[in-house]
């Protein structure tokens, strides 16, 4: 406890390029930065495959690998191959390791779409564009935004141990705290992580909220 | 001795077991303890909480709530927080990785005791089964592709994110990253990527293998 009022007690902590709101939102930044380049790769591909219904065995064995590969090892093969001349090098293991939560239930979610409903769509006159957008997209929604959720939830923690590898973020309190016995840096940056966190996931599930048809969620039936 | 660094081969074969703490097979053996309790601990725990959320069905919106929460949590400052109660040894690695274990496992438990079709417990208790016969032999074997399927997740996840705890120096085969980035070195990082995916999917492959053995009715009913 004495800790937690020593990290966010001193006002040392709170200014500076070191100080907790730029880590903040270094933090902010990374995680966004990878959870959007990995949507811009994820969805696509998974919308088209589960359309298509090509390639489905693929992407389940892909993502089945991807949950084995450590993300610490990943973190440190880019980072002795590339260097640490720029931030890719810690971006593009993120990004890898925030991809295959997307593409998998996004292919899942529209796949899984009930095939009359589909049938109906087709029957009423729309292209198959149309079908995806109009339809499949909203039905499959839920899914779609848990993939993003588990995503989100990944990037977060993996920007946390890519400090090690130098990024900046939150992790930097933990990782080097940790590294000069400065328990009170420890504490709180573990404390802000946690809960920076929960906000994310909080925010998610608003999101769910907000964007899924009533139609689609059964909200309607409760009213 | 030959000048420059070691290639893979020669690396490996130094390392391998060197007779003191922290060569290749000794960060082996301490993966493989830190991955497999909480794997076996989170299905232990998982099935009488599951089982009790099936039973009681107030009991599941709180659980799996509080559990979904748990499971956004990075391990990193789960493990860091908790060295204070735990200090530095494996146990700080193998309490978090156990409460994702059974965030994944406990909804799993639920989904698989609740496909148990209907009719097929009717028939149990016409026939006399005692609960606990009933859900023996009839409930958990009906169950068991779903939460082998959970098990499955778990024991890949859990594998793979042992290596965090190289960070607080308890971390398997993740030992191998840390000491390749203090001293920049690319063949440990090659081999604790290589082993602990290896692990994964031997892992991964013996539970489907369980699982074929286990619900043989599954295949034939595929088959047919």
């Amino acid at each position: 406890m004495n800790w937690l009022i020593d990290f966010f007690g001193d006002p040392a902590r709170w200014t500076g390029f070191d100080g907790i709101p730029v880590r903040l939102l270094e933090h902010l930044e990374f995680s966004a930065l990878a959870l959007a380049l990995a949507m811009l790769v994820a969805v696509p591909i998974g919308l088209l495959i589960g359309h298509t219904g090509r390639g489905g065995v693929l992407v389940v064995v892909s993502a089945n690998l991807a949950r084995a590969l450590p993300t610490l090892g990943l973190l440190v093969l880019f980072v002795l191959l590339l260097g640490t001349a720029s931030i890719w090098p810690v971006i593009i293991p993120l990004v890898l390791l925030a991809v295959p939560p997307i593409l998998v239930n996004t292919f899942e979610g529209i796949r899984g779409v009930d095939p009359e409903l589909r049938d109906a769509a087709y029957g009423m006159g729309l292209r198959g564009g149309q079908v995806l957008g109009r339809v499949l997209v909203p039905v499959a929604l839920p899914l779609i935004l848990l993939g993003l959720r588990l995503s989100a939830i990944q990037v977060v923690a993996t920007t946390t141990v890519a400090a090690y590898t130098g990024l900046g973020g939150l992790g930097r309190f933990v990782i080097d705290g940790f590294a000069t016995k400065d328990y009170a840096s420890v504490v709180g940056g573990s404390v802000l992580i946690v809960l920076f966190a929960l906000v994310v996931q909080i925010a998610f599930t608003l999101a769910q909220r907000v964007t899924v048809s009533p139609g689609v969620s059964q909200r309607l039936k409760t009213r | 001795m030959g000048d420059g660094p070691p290639s893979l081969w020669e690396w490996i074969a130094r390392n391998w077991d060197t007779g003191r703490v922290g060569s290749i097979r000794d960060l082996l053996g301490d993966h493989l303890l830190m991955s497999l309790v909480p794997i076996v601990l989170g299905l232990a725990l998982a099935l009488p909480l599951g089982l009790a959320s099936v039973r009681w069905r107030w009991l599941y919106q709180p659980t799996a709530g509080i559990f979904n929460v748990i499971y956004a949590l990075p391990s990193l400052p789960l493990f860091m927080l908790l060295i204070s109660v735990t200090g530095l040894s494996p146990i700080t690695v193998i309490v978090p990785l156990t409460f994702y274990a059974m965030a994944v496992l406990i909804p799993a438990v639920v989904d698989g005791i609740g496909s148990v079709p209907p009719h097929v417990r009717q028939s149990a208790v016409a026939m006399g089964f005692t609960p606990l016969r009933r859900l023996v032999q009839i409930e958990l074997p009906i169950a068991a592709p779903v939460v082998i399927a959970g098990l499955r997740v778990v024991a890949v996840s859990s594998i793979s994110l042992v290596s965090v705890g190289a960070l607080i120096g308890e971390g398997g085969l993740g030992m191998l990253f840390t000491r390749a980035y203090q001293n920049p070195f690319l063949p440990p990082v090659v081999v604790g990527i290589v082993l602990i995916v290896a692990l994964a999917l031997i892992a991964d492959g013996l539970l489907l293998l369980a699982q074929r053995l286990l619900t043989p009715w599954v295949r034939a009913r595929g088959a047919s």
